[in-house]
């Protein structure tokens, strides 16, 4: 997994509440065999017409998103279906932090182990960053990890809570699975015991 | 000791390790798969060189993106076909019991775990499918995991896991003639929202969850991760012991007594705390109905959709906005008397026989509406062999409904089952989000009898005018 330490980028602003994964990436995509090429296809019912061609209206359409890592979302982002293809979308199109009021569970989980930040800040730094960045969407904004801090307007020094494994996991660019592979003696007298 | 809840029991239970400041190592005692969510996982074990350490507490289906037309009308595409062959040679290489496409035993997941009796008491149990929350209904500690955790469960049968708070829902009173299961859980979600359980497990209780039968309970747990909840309880008893006895996997004999004595220790002790209670009055739920594009956007089927007053916060109106234009609705109206195009009785949340057989009450000499679509998608063989014994296939296709293989289908319409864009569906299944049912298609959640009830008008009806009649 690629390390997380710190992040300076413009944002993409999507005040919606809700956003839900069939809309980051419908099911139709859900077909694929492999985790790759998924950004094109993020947000996709809302991104492009119905011939196919950019919807103009769509705010990753426009140029000013362009290059951006950060997204700003609405509470409760990414409820729904537990498809880590989410995930595997808003990095593929290369989002690297999300920052919201609110999280669903999974997707926040399934974040994590792809080395996507979930920033969760409170409902007035949520608006004050996101008014900013309506206004000028040339603001750019830095996610700290280490300090867990989010900067970038004036006066604005806001924290965000992540717990301290995934921290270490996403600061260092550790895998889960290698972790949870070095209990294999414990697990396997756990196994033994209860037959 | 403390009194402690079933969420706690079964927690306790089954944590391997717990570090400091870490994630509990947490056991998993059943892994179901399926098509959709595993590929990614098998790929990154033979690329580190593992093995699935228990293939005998693993099983897998197909049924995302299997078709439910009969065998002979099957069209499954490219991408679906080698999604499809990909479980299969995967199941071979790591040796996991498979339910494939056309096997009698196959279904949909969340409907042949309970059904075959892998489902029980106790266990923790998980699967690449958010609605793993329906297994909770025996007092299983289930929910849905990403493809990275497939991925370490089927390499160490473990979870990294921290434990979530417990959300007591109580539900006292009894449900009126028309009311269903679904109408209390989708009450809930209109209660709280689709982020109210958010970091909560549910554990359901009161006397109508008691009243209820296992699959009743099993449409109440399915839906909690639609209250944002990852996982829904219900304390095991007398209901749950004679629905799974006798059943295929589970213990038989003396080991049967035997377990049924341990899981009848599973309950909620008398004095244990939950962080958080809601209560709900079944004496005053009635049939309810989704208007908007996410599963809170629900109210009594006839009641007046609310108006952009009733929300108090800028986003929850922008999101009301939203969704009043997606759908093409008037807010403040009513939704009685909407036309409808399309009416979906099945999905894991409603295609177990006692579904089938309210929806057929209802069909039962009566007819579709002139112009409406009705698809009756049986959850597994086993329920589509039940239903056809009893005669329902007979009374759906009289009525002139399409009655359907097992399947997802019109669930996640990524099996040739859609809406077109524009059309309305009243569907039994648990999810409105926009192009859910199908890119542009519109979805009224609801009871399979006020599903059926749709069918027969042609518009969104109160069930109880046609129960009565
Ligand atoms: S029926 Fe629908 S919700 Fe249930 S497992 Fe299938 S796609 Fe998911």
């Amino acid at each position: 997994m690629a390390k997380f330490t710190t992040l300076t980028s413009h944002a993409v602003p999507l005040p919606a509440e809700n956003v839900d994964t069939d809309q980051i990436i419908p099911a139709r995509f859900l077909k694929v065999t492999d985790k790759h090429g998924l950004g094109d296809s993020l947000f996709c019912d809302w991104r492009y017409l119905k011939d196919g061609s950019d919807n103009p209206d769509f705010v990753l359409n426009e140029a000013a998103s362009q290059g951006a890592q950060i997204l700003i979302a609405g509470n409760n982002f990414g409820s729904g279906s537990s498809r880590e293809h989410a995930p595997w979308a808003l990095v593929g199109w290369g989002f690297r932090a999300i920052i919201s009021t609110g999280f669903a569970d999974i997707f926040k989980s399934n974040s994590l182990k792809n080395g996507l930040l979930p920033v969760e800040v409170s409902a007035d730094v949520y608006k004050a960053l996101m008014e900013a960045v309506q206004l000028d969407r040339s603001t750019r904004i830095t996610i700290d990890l280490p300090t867990q801090s989010v900067t970038g307007l004036d006066g604005l020094e806001a924290t965000f809570p992540i717990d301290a494994f995934s921290k270490h996991c996403l600061l260092e660019g550790i895998d889960q699975l290698g972790y949870l592979l070095s209990f294999d003696e414990q697990i396997t007298s756990y196994e033994q015991q209860r037959t | 000791m403390e009194p402690r809840t079933l969420f706690q029991k079964v927690w306790d239970e089954h944590v391997v390790v717990q570090e400091p400041d870490r994630p509990a190592v947490l056991y998993i005692d059943l892994q179901l798969i399926h098509e959709v969510t595993s590929p990614q996982a098998f790929t990154g074990l033979r690329e580190r060189g593992l093995k699935v350490r228990r293939p005998d507490k693993t099983i897998a289906t197909m049924d995302h993106s299997t078709p439910t037309l009969p065998k002979a009308l099957w069209v499954i595409d490219d991408q679906a076909k080698a999604q499809l062959a990909q479980l299969e040679s995967n199941c071979k290489e790591f040796g996991v019991e498979l339910f494939p496409l056309g096997d009698s035993r196959n279904g949909i997941v969340h409907v042949i775990g309970p059904e075959r009796g892998f489902t029980q008491p106790g266990k923790t149990i998980v699967c690449g499918d958010s609605h793993t929350s329906t297994h909770g209904a025996f007092g299983a500690l289930a929910f849905g995991i990403g493809t990275s955790e497939v991925e370490h469960v089927l390499a160490t049968q473990c979870l990294l896991q921290r434990k979530a708070k417990t959300l007591e829902v109580r539900v006292e009173g009894q449900l009126m003639p028309g009311v269903t299961a679904k109408d209390i859980i989708l009450a809930l979600c209109a209660e709280i929202g689709t982020g109210g359980g958010t970091g909560h497990v549910i554990e359901f209780n009161g006397s109508a969850i008691r009243g209820l039968d296992m699959e009743g309970r099993m449409t109440v747990c399915n839906m909690s991760i639609e209250a944002g909840a990852r996982a829904g309880m219900i304390g095991p008893d007398e209901t749950t012991f004679e629905y799974l006895k006798g059943r295929e996997r589970v213990p038989q004999g003396a080991d049967w007594d035997a377990a049924v004595e341990r899981w009848s220790q599973l309950c909620t002790d008398e004095g244990a705390k939950f962080d958080k209670t809601v209560i709900i009055d079944a004496n005053k739920l009635e049939p309810m109905i989704t208007y908007g594009t996410n599963p809170g956007m629900g109210m009594q089927i006839s009641e007046p959709m609310p108006t952009l007053e009733s929300f108090d916060d800028f986003s929850q109106q922008a999101a009301f906005e939203k969704a009043m234009l997606y759908m093409d609705l008037e807010p403040g109206q009513p939704l009685l008397g909407k036309k409808i195009d399309v009416v979906f009785i099945g999905s894991c949340t409603n295609s177990r026989i006692s579904d089938l057989r309210m929806a057929a009450g209802v069909f039962s000499g009566r007819k579709v509406a002139d112009g409406v679509r009705t698809l009756v998608g049986p959850g597994s063989h086993d329920i589509k062999k039940q239903a056809e014994s009893e005669g329902l296939d007979q009374i759906f296709k009289e009525a002139g409904a399409e009655w359907r293989e097992p399947g997802c289908s019109m669930c996640i319409a990524m099996n040739g089952d859609n809406l077109e864009p524009g059309q309305y569906a009243v569907s039994t299944s648990n999810r409105n989000f926009e192009g859910r049912q199908g890119k542009g298609g519109r979805t009224f959640l609801a009871s399979p009898l006020t599903a059926a009830a749709a069918a027969i008008t042609g518009a969104v009806t109160d069930p109880r005018s046609l129960l009565l009649s």
